[in-house]
Formats: structure tokens, C-alpha cells, sequence
């Protein structure tokens, strides 16, 4: 599998920047969180951040689909440029599929009513239809039979799996994922990297906020490591890995690889 | 090995007869420490001395249905002036041989409710049943057309009053407050600062100088001539009063509702009208039905206050009947009898509230 994704990985980002983020710059009020950050992501290419908590890599991604603004500097998604005066921020966001770090189902649906939410009423994909694509991307994270239950009834390892069928049903052209195994139970962990794993073997375009070292290695032709707000360092998997050139990369991957 | 034990040592035996039973269970409830004891005691004392002269009063030595004469001459109670008055009591002045009009209408709203009870019924259909219902409400009390002698609308009154009143009033209020209540939460300025001056307003306003309001000062604005009916306003001053506190009922449900919730709709690509729509206000007002259910049923009872702007709600047509020298006296058998009516009404709004609440539960 491994092999399978690194041949994907030589023969892939040929294609056009489908992100681009020039100088960009966030306050919280008074506090700056992201100090000038400058990232081109091409499409299929997967991307991993990591970094310590607090060092801005959660508000980076977030302000790719606009859950956060940005207050300076330029992002562009998919050819659209995100600004104030910007009227259909809703048709950016169908185009990046966003998983979180709790989730966030929706409780009162059940598990096909979450996952054809989005299709019906922004795509206005005809029910039937949109229902065969929900289940067709159940099947895929194995848990089609679990689509008449409610979020409730489920392992947080399906919920997360539920979310990740949930963003692929709108058809995304990237894949944000948010810290997707924090919130896990270590035994559960596994089954949401095999999904992730197998979006990425179909060349799916992803960022992933994660400290799971091990997906980044086999998974990610870029790591990134951010601290302060900033981009410290990028490079790929096995030269971020065996070689990080700079001492706060050190200090941070012999701080969670002991 | 030793360690098992024979079968018939671990067979279960039946617990003291102290603790079980009727002896056991008034043991525990009614006599445990003595401080229990004298409480207990007390209690069957004071209901001695009260519960057999009162069912003596109202069963025993009661009349059902003689004349008001004849139950001046008993000492128990006097229910017949219900039977007597009932038409008068129910239809207030509604013309005599009109009155089958607000039977009907009455009869056509509590099919409604009852129909509306299922939940497999909350679809499009329903809503066109509703306007429907209410049109033909209006109709029928209305008369003018298809040969229906015209009422005019003060001479409503009665329990179709009420009804009308409330029902109205409840419907419109909702969806009033849920959007006072978003108001409130908006990001404009000038939407939020309004929803907030409205709802502190009228919320720090009690219901009564409402509606003199509406009945003695709102007319000194309008151009002479133009002439709003008593009803309309009275009906007016209850939604935008019940409006208010469900603004504030439903604010608080929404705040419950987490940040995650909004994100995963917006990430979505859901509009703000679609976020509310089909994410935060199904999980907000399913939180929020038990302190709705209460707005409701005050605002139920208020619809009483409307007296004194000369309307003959159900209590105040009650109250006529005493006037009447025949049952003059009555007044016990007659206010049971309104906060019989009252209890039921309010009855069935809490018990419907209860099982909506149970079956929504399985979806949280």
C-alpha cells in the first residue's frame, strides 16, 4: 500500500495550484496568529501539518473555507478569490469538504439524512439519487449498515468515518480535515486513517492537521511544520523525518516520536 | 470443587414481609421516624374533616338539573345553573339560532388539534388544512355569505372566543418569536438593537395595559373614520405579547445549540436561512418545548384579561350568568365549572408537549 501511494506520489503534482495562499496574515483582536503564510497546494497533492497546540495550524485551514477571515494577504480556492465582499462564499465551501476534530453530526438526522443534507439542498440532487451516492460512499467507509441510526448510536471511530462519507458526498475538490483522530479512542484510530488512506489512493487532494506521524510518512508528499503562526518548516515525508533542518522542528518531532 | 454450592443454598427467599406489600410500602412512605409519623397523621385528620362534607356538597346532596328556585331551598350544590345557562355560558351573545355556527367551528378546530397531534401528519397538506380550517372558521362565525345571516364580531364570545384567541394567537406568535429571537442573535446592528428594544419593551409591560392600549389609546392615533374592530387588536396585543417571551424562550435554546453544529452546516455550504432552517432550529425549539409549553398555557389563561376591553371571553360570560337574580348565589358551582374547562384545555397541552417530547427523543 505504501509503495503503492509513494509511485502515486512521483507521478502526481504535475497538475494546476488549486489553493494559493500569498502573505497572509490573521488577528484574533489583538493577537496575531498567523504572521505571513505562504502555501501552494497543487491538485491531488497531500498535504500534512503538524505542529505544537496553539501554533495556528487549526485557524490555517480554517480560513481556506472561510470559517475563519483572514485580514490580510491574499487565498485563493479553486480559481475564487476569498474576500469580504465575496457573495457565494456558500459555492467555495460545497467545493472543500471539511472534517472536524469533534465531528459535528447532526444529531437530530439519522446517519443517510446527514450524509444527503448537503446534496438535496445545495447540489438539489433528487433524493433517490443523492441517497445512492450516500450509501455508495457508506459502503466505501464501511458502515452502510449503519445508515438508518442516529449519530447517537454510533462509535465516535464511525461518527468520524460518517463525517468523512458526509464531505465526500458534495463531491469535493479538496478534503480539509481538521485533527480527525484527536477526539478517538486509540483502538478507533485506525479505521479513520484506513478511510483516509484509501481518499488518498484516489488521488483526492487533502490537508490534514494531524500528529499521526505515521499516515504523514505514508501518505503526504508535503509536511509541514508550523510554530508561532508561522510555516517553519516543508519538506517531504523523509526529509522532514530523518533530516528537519531547523531546531524547533527538532525539538518538536523528539518531543512526539520520543 | 468445594466451591460450589449447593443449588438450593443460593435459591433467592422472599424478603421480610415487613418490607413489601401494603405493609411494607406504608411503612416506608408514610410512618418512617416520627417526624413522618405526625406528618402523616395530620394529613388524614385534615382530610377527614374536609373530603366527606365536600363530596357530600357536590354529589349527595346536589341538583342537576332543576330550576334555580328549587336549589335555593338545598344546602348542597347547585350544578343545575351549568345545564340551564350552557348555551349562553359556551356561545356568549351569539344570536340564539345562529349558535350551531360556532359549534361547528369549535368542532372543526378541536379536529384540527387532534389531527395535528401525529407527527406522520407534519407535512405540506397539513398546512393548507390549517388555513383552510381557519378560513372557514372565520367564515362560519362571520356569516354574510351563502345565505349566513352576518354576526358582527362583538357579539362573539364564549368559549369559541377563547379558543379563536389563543389558537390564533399561538400560531402567530411562534414563528413571530423565532424570528425576534434570531434578531436578537443577528450580527447587524440596527436587526439586533431593534429585536432587543421590542422584546425588553413589551416584556417589561404587563398584558392588561397592552390591551387598554390597543383599545383606548391606539384609536387616538388613527384618521377619524377608520375604525379597527375591538377583536383584531385585542387578538393583535396578545401576539405581539406572547411573541416576546418566546423570543427570549427560543434565544435560549440557541445558545445551547454548539459552534460545531453551525461549522459542519457552513462547511456544507448551507446558507445562513438553511443552517437555521434544517440544523440549528429542529435541535433548538426540541429543547426548548417545556418552556414553551408553559408561555402557552399562560398565555392561554391571559386571553381571560381581554374583559376589560368588553369582549365576553368564556370566564366573563360565566360571570353573566350569576347576574341572573335565578342562579344569583351559584358562583362556586359556576368558576368549578370554568376551571374545570380551563384544566382541560391546559391538560392537554402539557400531556401532548410531553409525548412530542419523548418521541423527538430518539433523534438526540
Amino acid at each position: 500500500m505504501a509503495t503503492q501511494l509513494s509511485k502515486n506520489k512521483e507521478n502526481t503534482l504535475t497538475g494546476d495550484a488549486i489553493i494559493e495562499i500569498v502573505e497572509m496574515h490573521k488577528w484574533y483582536d489583538d493577537f496575531h496568529v498567523l504572521k505571513g503564510i505562504n502555501l501552494t497546494v497543487k491538485k491531488q497533492e497531500r498535504i500534512v501539518i503538524c505542529g505544537p497546540s496553539g501554533s495556528g495550524k487549526s485557524t490555517l485551514i480554517r480560513c481556506i473555507n472561510r470559517l475563519e477571515e483572514h485580514q490580510r494577504g491574499r487565498i485563493t480556492v479553486d480559481g475564487m478569490e476569498l474576500t469580504n465582499d465575496l457573495k457565494n462564499i456558500e459555492k467555495i465551501r460545497a467545493e472543500v469538504g471539511m472534517v472536524f476534530q469533534h465531528f459535528n453530526l447532526f444529531p437530530h438526522l439519522t446517519i443517510v439524512e446527514n450524509l444527503t443534507l448537503g446534496p438535496i439542498w445545495v447540489r438539489k440532487t433528487p433524493k433517490k439519487e443523492a441517497e445512492e451516492t450516500a450509501m455508495y460512499f457508506l459502503n466505501k467507509v464501511q458502515i452502510a449498515d449503519q445508515a438508518l441510526k442516529y449519530p447517537g448510536q454510533l462509535s465516535g471511530g464511525q461518527q468520524q468515518r460518517v463525517a468523512i462519507a458526509r464531505s465526500l458526498c458534495m463531491n469535493p475538490k479538496v478534503m480539509l480535515f481538521d485533527e480527525p483522530t484527536s477526539a478517538l479512542d486509540p483502538e478507533m484510530i485506525k479505521e479513520v486513517l484506513d478511510s483516509m488512506i484509501e481518499l488518498a489512493r484516489e488521488g483526492m487532494t487533502m490537508i490534514v492537521v494531524s500528529h499521526e506521524m505515521g499516515f504523514a510518512k505514508s501518505v503526504a508528499h508535503r509536511v509541514l511544520f508550523m510554530d508561532y503562526g508561522q510555516i517553519v518548516e516543508a519538506n517531504t515525508p523523509d526529509e522532514f523525518f530523518d533530516n528537519p533542518q531547523h531546531d524547533r522542528t527538532k525539538l518538536f518531532l523528539s518531543q512526539i516520536l520520543h | 470443587m468445594e466451591a460450589i454450592v449447593d443449588k438450593k443454598e443460593v435459591e433467592t427467599i422472599k424478603p421480610p414481609v415487613t418490607q413489601v406489600g401494603v405493609v411494607g410500602w406504608i411503612r416506608t412512605n408514610l410512618f418512617k421516624g416520627w417526624l413522618n409519623s405526625i406528618l402523616t397523621l395530620i394529613t388524614i385528620y385534615f382530610l377527614w374533616i374536609t373530603v366527606p362534607p365536600l363530596i357530600r356538597w357536590a354529589f349527595i346532596d346536589s341538583l342537576w338539573l332543576s330550576s334555580g328556585a328549587e336549589c335555593h331551598q338545598i344546602d348542597g350544590a347547585c350544578w343545575s345553573i351549568i345545564p340551564a345557562n350552557i348555551r349562553f355560558i359556551t356561545f356568549g351573545f351569539f344570536p340564539y339560532d345562529q349558535q350551531w355556527r360556532p359549534f361547528v367551528a369549535m368542532g372543526l378546530l378541536v379536529a384540527l388539534l387532534f389531527y395535528s397531534r401525529n407527527r406522520h401528519h407534519w407535512k405540506r397538506h397539513l398546512v393548507y388544512a390549517w388555513i383552510l380550517g381557519l378560513f372557514l372558521m372565520g367564515l362560519l362565525m362571520k356569516g354574510g355569505i351563502f345565505g349566513l345571516t352576518p354576526v358582527e364580531s362583538t357579539q362573539w364570545g364564549g368559549l369559541p372566543l377563547t379558543l379563536l384567541l389563543s389558537v390564533f394567537g399561538l400560531t402567530a406568535a411562534y414563528p413571530l418569536g423565532v424570528v425576534l429571537a434570531l434578531g436578537r442573535r443577528s450580527k447587524m446592528p440596527a436587526v439586533k438593537t431593534l429585536c432587543v428594544m421590542y422584546i425588553e419593551l413589551i416584556r417589561g409591560v404587563p398584558l392588561i395595559s397592552l390591551l387598554f392600549m390597543s383599545s383606548v389609546v391606539f384609536p387616538l392615533f388613527l384618521p377619524e373614520g377608520v375604525n379597527i374592530n375591538a377583536l383584531i387588536r385585542a387578538q393583535v396585543a396578545i401576539i405581539l405579547f406572547t411573541a416576546a417571551y418566546i423570543a427570549e424562550v427560543v434565544r435560549g435554546g440557541l445558545q445551547a445549540i454548539p459552534r460545531g453544529q453551525y461549522e459542519a452546516a457552513e462547511s456544507l455550504g448551507l446558507n445562513y436561512y438553511l443552517t437555521m432552517r434544517l440544523i440549528v432550529l429542529p435541535q433548538a425549539l426540541k429543547i426548548v418545548i417545556p418552556p414553551s409549553v408553559s408561555i402557552l398555557i399562560s398565555a392561554f389563561k391571559d386571553t381571560s384579561l381581554v374583559v376589560i376591553i368588553a369582549l365576553f371571553d368564556f370566564l366573563k360570560t360565566t360571570k353573566t350568568v350569576l347576574n341572573d337574580p335565578q342562579w344569583m348565589g351559584f358562583s362556586a358551582e359556576a368558576y368549578i365549572f370554568a376551571a374545570l374547562i380551563y384544566f382541560l384545555c391546559c391538560f392537554f397541552m402539557s400531556n401532548y408537549s410531553r409525548r412530542l417530547e419523548r418521541e423527538l427523543e430518539r433523534g438526540l
